[in-house]
């Protein structure tokens, strides 16, 4: 296992004069030793293009990358020693579960009675000890890709394991169950993995650190709670959560801040008297009586019953806004006026994108 | 237009791919069909489009036999996991095709018109293969809602797609579907997107139509146990429980004052939702005792994992519990809140809905 270090950048066109010409903008990260992170972002954001080059499948453009402080950056993936489990299940079909996750042990020439430790824990970890003299060809899409992933797991001595999109062809109901099997395994092997995701609830749930990517920058580095409590950044606000964070144009003023045609009294902090966006989650939107002073009114144009809560869409000044209220609550009907306590302790101030702290 | 699939059934060698299922769409709405992958998603819209032939039963389109018609000689838009459009047409000339066919005039504004409301007007003259794939499904669903067929059928479209476009775009065609008049059938593997398209939903499991129903309504009362472990994500919790005096006995667990139907069998299932455990006890409660195997933290929520006498057990709290492996924690529960079922599957109560205008 190595702590990872990337001081880098990477462009596929040579000369890279503008932003838009690099797949990843100039970064220093670093991976500790042992940690579960996740790199989550929408297409083209970056996070296979840094896991690539994290694997060795990638040279980057420019920089280096490190292992325990070794410079790795010509290495190949077997020479950086990285486990990895990709998307679709890659495995042998004519040999049995028990070779497909020997496999990767008997290429590095692991004793036997090892060998046999090792793939009976990682059976075990992932359910699949009756299995284990099948044919993996007999098995279904869900049981090949828990062989991948017992696979990418099997070696105690990688340096990582890399994970890309793993649980996209799961069934919900087995997602359920391999998320908390990695998680477990992590916890008992202490295995660094890297694991890159578009789907925020596998990135949150998975790592203890996430780094939210958005055009070749990593915006926020930050654990679940951090992100969806303070998101540093506009993006990140609107990333994570589901739905986002809403967001309204603001205006500092004394004592508070002029949403639309209100002025909303915010206590205990000063606010820079311009142009600023106030976000607030829908899970922390609540509703106030009506006429509340600090509340702004709203017309509800949609109501969902979403089975554990009901989604309020709701307009203001030409802005939606969504509103999470839990089940029990009595909810409000479509066409009606709603005021919106739009002041909170989680509310968020942003100047040019960036959350005032 | 009226949907109606008497006794359909599909067979292919050996293997039963569909059994024989009555289902009569609602017109002008959107249907869910919920279920695992194989469940028989797939195999039911092809024999709703007339892609395939059912092996028994009738199709009826409003009160018209078409089991025997083919896909051609029906009126369907149908849209894929994978994007079909075509390569060589630029984006606006894929719009307008379905247009053309028909002989539409006014096909310019048409195509503006379908393009603004999805969001790809600015890429009007661009090929399919220079937009992303989410954009490249936008395209394929204005040239499905261009051809204004009486039925639409949707098979996963939004799969591919990133987790976040897929909420924009789930949000978008919910709007369109009630906007417009077609029925629409929307497959998909997951629960929360069932409910946030709202509707109607089928849900099916192993080639079986296990139920239709408003969205809501199927969500709330499930009729079987395998209903509710189709759609209920995270998974509901089952305890194994008996009919005794004072109300059930939990395997592993103690009694707890459940009122039970009059005609209720001894052996039952009880069925409870992640969200109804709660950290905190409130008057006529019952409890759960355990060890926090995980808290999964995903920002708006906590899955926590307990292992219990009673079971592993799923609690979806509100907010971030940050728990330690291995913490002992009691979760709560109003017993009304618990879903019985007869051990052999039916419903024989399900958890009461009640809201208040309190604050939350």
């Amino acid at each position: 296992m190595a702590q990872i270090e990337l001081d880098l950048a990477h462009a596929y066109r040579a000369n890279p004069q503008r932003d838009e010409d690099y797949a990843l903008l100039p970064l220093k990260m670093s991976f500790r030793d042992g940690g579960a992170y996740a790199l989550l972002g929408p297409s083209g954001c970056g996070k296979t293009t840094m896991l690539n080059i994290m694997s060795g499948l990638l040279t980057p453009s420019q920089g280096t990358v490190r292992f325990d402080g070794a410079d790795v950056t010509r290495q190949t993936p077997q020479q950086r020693n990285i486990a990895q489990v990709f998307q679709f299940p890659v495995i042998y079909d004519t040999m049995t579960v028990a070779d497909n996750l020997a496999f990767p042990l008997k290429n590095r020439r692991v004793p036997a009675a090892e060998i046999r430790e090792r793939v009976g824990r990682i059976a075990e970890m992932l359910e699949m000890s009756h299995q284990l003299d099948l044919r993996a060809a007999g098995l279904s899409a869900d049981q090949k890709q828990k062989i991948s992933l017992g696979r990418g797991l099997v070696r105690s001595d990688v340096s990582a394991v890399l994970f890309d999109e793993p649980l996209t062809v799961i069934d919900p109901h087995l997602k359920w169950q391999l998320r908390r099997k990695l998680k477990q395994i992590h916890h008992e092997l202490k295995l660094t993995l890297i694991y890159v995701t578009h789907d925020q609830v596998e990135a949150l749930t998975f790592a203890d650190e996430v780094v939210v990517m958005s055009r070749g920058r990593a915006v926020q580095v930050g654990t679940a709670e951090a992100l969806f409590e303070r998101p540093e950044h506009t993006f990140v606000g609107h990333f994570i959560g589901s739905p986002g964070m809403n967001f309204l144009p603001a205006h500092g003023v004394d004592g508070g801040v002029r949403v639309l045609d209100r002025v909303l009294p915010v206590a205990g902090r000063a606010l820079p008297a311009t142009e600023l966006r106030l976000g607030i989650r829908p899970d922390y939107l609540d509703l106030g009586r009506p006429d509340e002073v600090g509340t702004l009114p709203a017309r509800v144009t949609r109501v969902q019953d979403i089975g554990t809560s009901t989604m309020l869409t709701c307009e203001a000044g030409g802005h939606a806004l969504k509103v999470r209220l839990p089940a029990e609550r009595l909810a409000p009907s479509e066409g009606d006026t709603v005021y919106l306590r739009l002041i909170d302790t989680h509310t968020c101030f942003y100047q040019d994108e960036r959350l005032i702290p | 237009m009226q949907l109606t699939l008497e006794q359909v059934g599909k067979t292919v060698g050996p293997d039963i791919h569909l059994h024989p299922l009555d289902l009569a769409l609602v017109p002008g709405a959107v249907t869910v069909l919920l279920g695992a992958t194989q469940a028989g998603k797939t195999s039911l819209m092809r024999v709703m489009a007339g892609l395939d032939r059912a092996s028994s039963g009738r199709v009826l389109v409003d009160g018209r036999d078409v089991t025997r018609a083919s896909v051609r000689e029906r009126d369907v838009a149908m849209v894929y996991q994978q994007f079909v459009n075509y390569p060589s047409m630029t984006v606006a000339q894929n719009i307008a095709s379905p247009l053309k066919l028909r002989g539409e005039t006014d096909i310019d504004r048409r195509v503006h018109e379908l393009a603004a409301r999805l969001h790809i007007d600015p890429f009007l003259s661009r090929l399919p293969a220079e937009l992303s794939g989410g954009q490249q499904q936008r395209v394929a669903l204005a040239r499905a809602l261009a051809k204004r067929a009486p039925l639409m059928l949707l098979d996963e479209p939004l799969v591919n797609l990133d987790y976040k476009l897929r909420e924009e775009l789930r949000d978008e065609l919910g709007a369109l579907f009630a906007a417009g008049d077609s029925t629409v059938v929307y497959a998909t593997t997951e629960p929360g997107e069932a409910l946030l398209l709202g509707g109607y939903t089928a849900v099916m499991d192993a080639g079986e139509l296990l139920q239709y129903g408003p969205t809501a309504e199927v969500f709330h009362a499930p009729r079987s146990i395998r209903v509710a472990r189709a759609f209920s994500d995270p998974p509901m919790n089952l305890l194994t429980a008996e009919a005794v005096a004072e109300g059930v006995r939990v395997a592993g667990g103690g009694a707890w004052p459940v009122a039970l139907p009059p005609d209720a069998p001894r052996a039952l299932v009880l069925g409870v939702r992640a969200g109804a455990l709660r950290p905190q006890a409130r008057p006529g409660d019952v409890a759960l005792a355990g060890r926090v195997e995980l808290a999964e933290i995903a920002g708006s929520d906590t899955f926590v994992h307990l292992h219990s006498p009673v079971g592993e057990l799923v609690a979806q709290l509100r907010g971030v519990h940050n728990l330690d492996l291995g913490t002992p924690l009691t979760l709560h529960l109003d017993p009304g809140q618990i879903f019985i079922f007869d051990a052999a599957g039916p419903l024989l109560r399900a958890a009461q809905r009640t809201q208040t205008g309190g604050r939350g």
